[in-house]
């Protein structure tokens, strides 16, 4: 079992686990920001270049260090291995780089997005970017391209992150979308304005993330920070029906798939569940999902609150007597 | 039993003569009037005269709209979470083609109210407004009869295209902040 030794941390994982993995392992601290790597999906990551560091010590047995900042995304570990995420400025100097040119030609609509609050690209930038652009020029602009009555697509928002390419190719049956163009024309696009129909096409909306595919029946219902999320399950023949449904007051504005603290969903789910189920009766609810207090979805909400243990005067009652100095004041 | 020592003791001596007359006192009470005829009057004639508010004043919100008359709220609903009274909500809407006259933006608020028995005037929405859309103004909020008449819709809310709401002060007051 290879040794690698992260920001200080030291883990011991299975040989062939890549920088990212193990990093995630030791925890929330360590681990490097990814925007186009997904667990589920395989030949996923390597695109973005934003989970970049720094291997300081190559392994035990040639210890040099790597020449230039590696995607840990891709970069399998070796015994000995030392790698700097955080503790390394030329990392951080490097990220903030990579999010700059990320941005490059993203509109920054957030105000309208959709995706306004739980975009991996407004997380990244808010930690990791600069507050002001050097761009001069006009940001790129595409022909609107109508995907079906259930997915939106905007083009505009889009990172190239090829997570939605690989859902079409390894979950989804047929391959009905993909990437098209070379560069900066690159494009999502379904060829010849094809309708996606597949079963587990939604989960498109899911893998994106920024605001490029979004749910289209969710359109400018709500903010995702108005919702509640719920955990909830129903029996179903085609996945297996475990999601979370995002409800304003009693109406469920949204159903996703459970994403786990990456961001990342635990099962994908099929249509059927995401779109056409929107009633509660269809449902079993859990309870709430936990949201992180950091995120703006928890606010104003309460549950999952550490909620500090407050004194009663009961409880104060069954204090052992205060001992009281020979002057006659009490001491605390 | 006495609690204080600055109880008084009425005296129950009879009146002098000149004290009998009553004529001086209420003279001197007189005096005194006719004094603050001749002062520095401390009321103001509203709404005639107007106070002059200092610029950071925080009255009643404005919906602004651009230069071509369009609305800048987008309905991101940031005011609404960043209100710690909970005294805003909207419904946000889709623009439609040949209102890009109304809107500036591709979603806007089809309803936005906020409750002025609940508005604390902190001016947390302003700050959090991406959009140059909220401000709050130097106006005083009217007094109401119904409680249902401090819930401000868009009616009142969105400035007319042809009375604009002058809010340069505020916005320099922020720049200085920048």
């Amino acid at each position: 079992m290879p040794k690698v030794t992260i920001d200080g941390k030291t883990i011991e994982v299975a040989d062939g686990t890549t920088i990212l993995q193990a990093a995630r392992m030791l925890g929330k601290e360590v681990a490097p920001p990814a925007m186009c790597f997904y667990t589920n999906l395989k030949t996923s990551g390597g695109y973005c270049r934003t989970c970049l560091v720094k291997v300081s010590k190559g392994s035990d047995k040639d210890p040099r260090p790597m020449p230039k900042l590696v995607a840990s995304c891709r970069t399998p570990i070796m015994d000995g291995m030392e790698v700097q995420n955080n503790t390394s400025p030329e990392v951080i100097d490097a990220r903030k780089g990579v999010v700059e040119f990320l941005l490059i030609n993203h509109p920054l609509d957030c105000p309208v997005c959709d995706q306004a609050g739980e975009c991996h690209l407004q997380d990244l930038s808010y930690e990791n970017g600069s507050a002001k652009t050097r761009t001069e020029f006009e940001r790129r602009t595409f022909n609107k391209i109508e995907i079906g009555n259930k997915i939106q697509l905007h083009m505009t928002r889009c990172i190239l992150c090829y997570r939605c390419v690989k859902v079409a190719e390894q979950i989804t049956d047929g391959r009905v979308h993909g990437v098209i163009n070379r560069g900066d024309h690159s494009e999502i696009s379904t060829y010849i304005e094809e309708v996606i129909d597949n079963d587990f096409s939604g989960n498109v909306i899911d893998v994106c993330p920024v605001g490029a595919l979004t749910d289209k029946t969710f359109r400018f219902k709500s903010r995702v920070w108005f919702t509640k999320p719920m955990s909830a399950h129903r029996t179903c023949d085609k996945c297996s029906g475990k999601v979370t449904l995002w409800y304003q007051g009693d109406e469920v504005l949204r159903t996703t798939g459970r994403k786990d603290q990456w961001g990342e969903v635990e099962e994908f789910i099929c249509n059927t569940c995401r779109f056409d189920k929107k009633l509660t009766s269809d449902w079993t609810i859990e309870g709430p999902t936990i949201v992180d207090k950091h995120s703006v979805i928890s606010a104003n909400h309460y549950e999952g609150m550490i909620i500090p243990n407050e004194l009663t005067l009961n409880d104060i009652k069954k204090l052992p007597l205060l001992e009281k100095n020979t002057d006659g004041n009490t001491e605390f | 039993m006495q609690l204080t020592n600055r109880s008084k003791v009425i005296a129950k001596k009879e009146m002098s003569f000149m004290e009998r007359l009553y004529i001086p006192a209420i003279l001197g009470g007189l005096a005194i009037t006719i004094k603050h005829l001749f002062k520095k009057k401390v009321s103001l004639r509203y709404p005639e005269v107007t106070r002059a508010f200092a610029p950071v004043y925080r009255g009643m919100h404005v919906l602004k709209r651009d230069e071509l008359g369009r609305e800048n709220c987008t309905a991101c609903g940031l005011c609404a979470v960043a209100c710690p009274a909970e005294a805003i909500t909207m419904d946000a809407a889709e623009r439609k083609s040949g209102e890009e006259n109304l809107y500036r933006e591709e979603k806007y608020a089809a309803k936005y109210e906020i409750n002025m028995l609940r508005c604390i005037f902190c001016g947390l929405c302003e700050e959090a407004c991406p959009k140059d859309a909220i401000y709050l103004t130097d106006r005083i909020v009217p007094s109401e009869y119904k409680r249902n008449s401090f819930i401000y819709g868009k009616d009142i809310l969105v400035e007319k295209v042809d009375e604009r709401i002058d809010v340069s002060k505020r916005k320099n007051e922020y720049s200085i902040l920048n």
